[in-house]
């Protein structure tokens, strides 16, 4: 089976790095799917992607292994069941040592690994090892249609994007270093999610159904006596 | 006479939609036997991609990432359309109508059953009393084919597509301003625009692919204006969001455009050396006042002109639209609107600056080009252009008078089933049960028919009414090319042979014409011979394919039309120079007076309706509501609604309501959410039945291009008790 290998003349695979960018994501669930198509852990998608609230807005996140240096999942283990690789590649737990505890799920200051009930077995995001170990990028970040999951490397993020990657959490009193970056705006600022933000305010207020006919004027005043504040 | 056998329930259990999660042979598939490069099944983006082939079946994918538009890039429909090839619910034979459904038989009794009955309808009813509908998720082959075998064999002049409910209105218009009906740009033009306005374009859930393409832009410096009802995830951060009343296009355009003359961004010498028409809008947008705008539009005044400041000055800049200008009653109107402020800027024709209609389906380019629909012949002609009629029956070795004139579009084939003036019906890849507006009528047409043969390698909901149902192709069993949303050719590859006892979809068209004693035109050995002959046919036409070749097609990873002789490279950008394909080769400028929709809300429907799509389901849904992973990604249409109007209406989030238009009624629960405007409410339309959001909606048409008004029509809710 040929492989299409990650060409770059500019960098060495192994210095490819994974940038994660929650201001690209569409939700379209592409890497939800196609991690689900891994040969390793097949039907099993182990990627997280979820609506922030969706009544208020339509963002998503895609929640992926951040594989931390000093993982806080390995930490709590009791079984020492999961393992760094010496790229810092920090692994699903294996299945022989892992006693199903859900210490690592509790503990991870991301929420990343998911206890698989009826396998008796904490599974998560390996970042693709058996494609990164032969050269292929991560299946999540070479389908993900937005790139907001990219894999390439630092130098060329940097000068192609605004956002800046990041990779060094605050939890309270713990620093968290991740082999995984987020992409961070300087300038991040609240985005409005609500269209009648957007509207006029002749168009804001009042629903009113004793209009009969010329539309266009009544649309005007259609939401006319509305008992809704303006900004709930 | 087609009524249905068996109640619904039964039709499922037969022949699905049953829900797939597991491929058939389980998740342990091994190792491939091959990698297969061939494309997407889906959307106009036709995203390059590897399928797995083990045992002659498709057992997977992987990226193709060398592949230029998508570069491995693919959105979940993509990922899962594997699962279509080995699927229960796959037809693996021919079926006629009996007592008990349907029963297997033979291809020769189903081919005679066809070919006689046709015979006898037309014999009593005349040749155009048999209408032939086709599909744009099919080859340039089959589009080709499809137009050769209804005017040669059926001899019927009503053939259609599906495309007549996507791309006609864009096509058009795009006739109409340009000369020519073609994206103007490559995609790749998109990442060098300072501007980019995506009107009525959810380019993220339809297209997902090409939000890169908006990104990549973006960190560029561009600036995203997004003209929509709704906040759909690409609007989410856009620079402006206008948020469309439903409807309104027209004078939004002309708002900006009226800004744009106010404040001198227009280009007076692009527009007299290259345009005509422009006195005329200039004369109409005098009224189109921010304010006047934002009485019609709802949106406000100071963003229309915002918009302007934005897109006026821009150094470059691409305009792109979708379906959410184009399905309306006026839709051509909304797109030549729209054209205006390209042609105003001058900024068309060079890098990073055009305009593009995005297709809907996998081959909405290649489907309407070749002859398939009701006023054309292939390569691009005009079926009422006496030299084009001519040059294409000499091309067949027929008479002039043997190519039928002018028939009916898709929504009025429809009709005339519905009014007896249409007796018998022949479908391929078209579920209008679900996909046509109206659908209470479309089923009351459907009873009415005499004989109805389906061609589909599911039995969809329609195919249910079938008299006869042949059991056709998927994408990856045929060779064949589609032609992209960019105007890119690209080579589909046979990657595994059709289930057990099902054919080829052109193989079909080829044994019906040979039944119905029109052999002589139908000579062909492969899908290769069927886009030889297009590609002849279309030389010297307006759409050229005339240089293409399956090799070549396949060496440059797709060719641009047009592509007149072997040496020419194809041509990815039109307009290049101001050169428009207009005789005087000028581009045209239109002024419509804005008008509202057929419906309008009044007091007893006091709510617009729209409808579109959702990125896990894929049109009428006949391959992506039997894919289990699909499915549960969006398992049943939802009511988007605002929560002022919920609140107003006392409706809580998930609640069942009813929803009412002077058609019918979908009962569904309540999405309450802030991304739609609070005098909107919006439901996608991929479901059949009691679910179908075409139950709703108005087959009112555009006079000029004959696309029904999806978009906008007028509703009330009700709570359920």
């Amino acid at each position: 089976m040929t492989v299409s290998a990650y060409k770059d003349d500019k960098s060495d695979f192994n210095d490819l790095e994974f940038f994660i960018d929650p201001s690209r994501c569409i939700g379209c669930q592409a890497c939800v799917q196609a991690c689900g198509e891994c040969d390793t852990h097949r039907g099993t998608p182990m990627i997280h992607l979820d609506y922030v609230d969706r009544p208020t807005g339509v963002q998503t996140t895609p929640v992926v292994c951040m594989h931390c240096e000093d993982p806080t999942c390995a930490k709590v283990c009791p079984a020492d069941a999961i393992k760094q690789d010496d790229n810092g590649v920090v692994l699903s737990a294996a299945s022989p040592r892992c006693v199903s505890c859900s210490n690592c799920t509790l503990a991870c200051p991301f929420g990343v690994p998911k206890q698989q009930i009826e396998m008796q077995l904490m599974m998560k995001c390996d970042m693709c090892y058996d494609r990164t170990s032969v050269g292929k990028k991560p299946m999540c970040a070479t389908v993900c249609p937005s790139q907001a999951l990219h894999f390439g490397s630092r130098s060329e993020i940097i000068n192609k994007r605004k956002e800046f990657p990041k990779n060094e959490f605050k939890f309270g009193e713990q620093v968290v270093r991740t082999k995984v970056n987020m992409m961070g705006s300087e300038e991040s600022q609240n985005i409005p999610i609500d269209v009648a933000d957007y509207l006029p305010e002749s168009d804001k207020p009042a629903f009113s159904q004793k209009r009969v006919g010329a539309p266009d004027v009544a649309n005007n005043s259609i939401w006319d006596n509305i008992d809704i504040k303006y900004n709930d | 006479m087609a009524l249905l056998n068996l109640q619904e329930s039964e039709y499922i259990k037969l022949y699905g939609p049953n829900v797939a999660y597991v491929p058939e042979g389980g998740w342990k598939t091994g190792e491939p036997d091959k990698l297969v490069k061939t494309h997407c099944c889906f959307c106009g983006v036709q995203c390059g991609i590897q399928l797995k082939v083990k045992d002659n079946k498709v057992i997977g994918f992987e990226p193709w990432e060398e592949f230029p538009v998508n570069e491995g890039k693919l959105c979940p429909k993509g990922i899962k359309r594997y699962m279509q090839n080995d699927h229960p619910d796959r037809l693996d034979g021919p079926l006629i109508r009996s007592d008990s459904g349907f029963e297997k038989v033979t291809w020769d009794q189903a081919l005679g059953k066809t070919a006689s009955e046709i015979k006898r309808i037309q014999k009593k009813f005349g040749n155009d009393s048999v209408a032939f509908l086709g599909g744009a998720s099919m080859t340039n082959e089959k589009a080709y084919l499809n137009g050769k075998f209804a005017r040669l064999a059926l001899k019927t002049k009503n053939i259609d597509y599906n495309g007549r409910l996507c791309m006609v209105s864009a096509g058009a218009a795009n006739k109409m301003a340009f000369g020519i009906d073609r994206s103007a740009n490559p995609w790749e033009d998109i990442v060098k625009a300072k501007v980019i306005i995506l009107a009525g374009t959810n380019v993220a859930e339809c297209f997902p692919i090409l939000t890169d393409y908006i990104w990549r832009a973006r960190d560029n410096g561009a600036k995203i204006i997004v003209i929509d009802p709704r906040i759909t995830p690409i609007a989410r951060t856009a620079d402006l969001y206008l948020p469309v009343r439903p409807g309104r296009d027209i004078a939004l355009a002309h708002g900006i455009l009226h800004v744009m003359v106010e404040r001198g961004w227009i280009n007076a010498t692009f527009i007299s050396k290259h345009t005509n028409g422009y006195e005329e809008i200039l004369r109409l947008v005098k009224e189109y006042t921010p304010e006047f705008t934002q009485n019609i539009t709802g949106v406000p005044a100071e963003h229309i002109i915002t918009a302007a400041e934005l897109w006026g000055p821009a150094e470059t800049s691409m305009l792109l639209h979708a379906r959410g200008i184009e399905h309306h009653t006026k839709g051509v109107e909304n797109v030549l609107s729209y054209i205006n402020l390209v042609l105003a800027t001058g900024r068309i024709g060079k890098p990073g600056c055009g305009y593009g209609t995005i297709t809907g389906q996998g081959n909405g380019q290649g489907g309407r080009e070749h002859g398939q629909r009701c006023n054309q012949l292939p390569g691009g002609r005009d079926i009422n252009n006496t030299n084009h009629r001519k040059y294409i029956a000499q091309y067949w070795g027929v008479n002039e008078s043997d190519i039928p004139q002018e028939g009916l579009t898709a929504c009025e084939i429809i009709d005339a089933i519905e009014t007896g003036e249409i007796k018998a019906l022949i479908s391929i890849s078209f579920n209008p049960l679900v996909s046509i507006p109206d659908s209470e009528r479309t089923r009351a047409a459907l009873e009415k028919l005499e004989h109805y043969t389906a061609i589909d390698f599911f039995l969809n909901e329609t195919a249910r009414h079938a008299d006869v149902v042949l059991a056709g192709s998927l994408q990856e069993e045929d060779e064949g090319t589609v032609t992209t949303g960019e105007g890119r050719c690209v080579r589909l590859r046979n990657s595994v042979s059709p289930a057990a006892n099902a054919r080829l979809d052109w193989k079909i068209i080829t044994d019906l014409a040979a039944r119905l004693g029109s052999e002589k035109y139908f000579n062909f050995e492969n899908a290769e011979n069927i886009f030889n002959e297009l590609s002849e046919a279309s030389s010297g036409g307006p759409i050229d394919y005339s240089g293409m070749s399956y090799e070549r097609i396949e060496k440059q990873m797709g060719i641009f039309w047009p592509c007149p002789s072997e040496d020419h490279p194809g041509t990815p950008r039109l307009f290049e120079k101001g050169k428009f394909a207009h005789p005087d080769g000028r581009a045209k400028f239109h002024a419509f007076t804005y008008r509202p929709p057929d419906e309008d809300i009044d007091s007893e429907y006091p709510i617009f309706f729209t409808s579109g799509r959702v990125v896990s389901q894929y049109l009428s849904g006949t391959q992506t509501r039997r894919i289990g992973a699909l499915v549960d990604q969006y398992p049943e249409p939802l009511c988007e609604i605002h929560p002022y109007l919920a609140e107003k209406l006392n409706i809580s989030q998930g609640e069942l309501i009813r929803v009412s238009t002077r058609r019918g009624n979908i009962e569904l629960p309540a999405q309450i959410v802030k991304t739609i405007r609070p005098d909107t409410i919006f439901i996608p339309y991929h479901w059949p039945g009691k679910k179908a959001a075409n139950r709703i909606t108005n087959r009112a048409l555009d006079p000029i291009s004959k696309i029904p008004e999806f978009k906008v029509c007028a509703c009330k809710i009700d709570k359920i008790k």
